[in-house]
């Protein structure tokens, strides 16, 4: 069982003080795990995969959620910060049957990303589709880069 | 574990290809066992019906996910996911009847049922 996500050497943009951060995070919960309690990210969690992504006048985060109901998601963002999160339920009963491979995750996830710009809170939208949510951000108007024209006297 | 129906595979799958290496994602999956058949269940987000191949060969299934070509959504500021075809092959357990395979894709997740010959079901013999 890994502790963190597993960061593919080929992605970019990765800060690493970030994944030191989530692995500090990750240890310190460790230590307040107590045994009834299975709220803790390391024992429960799953981090779904999160772009984000920047045209000149929109932001577009997209969320990797494989095999969820349109409703089991909630988006909210507050104070420039995105969060997603929802839960992924067990659809059969495992009971009949013997598993031999379990690799997907089910439970609860959330994730939360800075916004890199201001956007226009009312008019935020979001689709799901093939187990891709995508969270459209249109930019505040002050946030939008402008063109100043220089005028030489 | 005597039901071979899993190939290790590393969690990035290179496939060579000529002189082109080419790079596969390779999609988390569960596996069932009932008496009727097995159940796979993998992950493949952004994969539709279109972009998906199961291809049965030798004893061996093999799952290919394209995905659905996404429009350029501007510049990439911050990237978890890898874009990235989806690639995974699994060793079928003798007792699968390969004919009676059946798929379906939804929301990135594929279904697989892969039935059981009638001749390897548990049959219970009743003494006359």
């Amino acid at each position: 069982m890994s502790i963190i996500r597993y960061q593919f050497p080929q992605v970019p943009n990765w800060s690493s003080s970030d994944r030191l951060a989530s692995l500090r995070d990750e240890v310190n919960r460790l230590f307040d795990f107590s045994w009834p309690s299975r709220d803790s990210g390391l024992f429960s969690g799953w981090s779904p995969a999160l772009d984000v992504f920047d045209d000149k006048d929109n932001l577009v985060v997209k969320v990797e959620l494989p095999g969820l109901n349109k409703d089991e998601i909630n988006i909210s963002l507050d104070k420039g910060v995105l969060t997603v999160s929802g839960e992924r339920k067990q659809e059969h009963e495992s009971k009949e049957g013997e598993s031999f491979r379990s690799e997907r995750y089910f439970g609860k996830f959330h994730r939360s990303v800075t916004l890199p710009a201001t956007v226009d809170s009312t008019k935020v939208s979001a689709s799901y589709k093939d187990g891709i949510l995508t969270v459209d951000l249109p930019k505040a108007e002050e946030a939008k880069p402008k063109q100043i024209a220089v005028n030489v006297a | 574990m005597n039901a071979t129906l899993n190939k290790p595979t590393s969690s990035t799958d290179v496939a060579q290809n000529g002189a082109n290496r080419v790079n596969y994602v390779t999609p988390l999956a569960n596996i069932l066992e009932s008496k009727d058949g097995y159940v796979l269940e993998a992950e493949m987000p952004g994969v539709n019906k279109d972009g998906l191949e199961v291809i049965v060969e030798n004893g061996e299934l093999t799952i290919v996910g394209r995905r659905a070509v996404a429009e350029n959504r501007g510049r990439e500021v911050y990237r978890e996911s890898r874009a990235f075809d989806y690639r995974r092959a699994f060793e079928l357990d003798p007792s699968i009847d390969t004919t009676k395979i059946t798929a379906k894709i939804d929301q990135g997740v594929l279904t697989l049922h892969l039935p059981k010959a009638e001749a390897v079901k548990p049959r219970k013999i009743t003494v006359g």
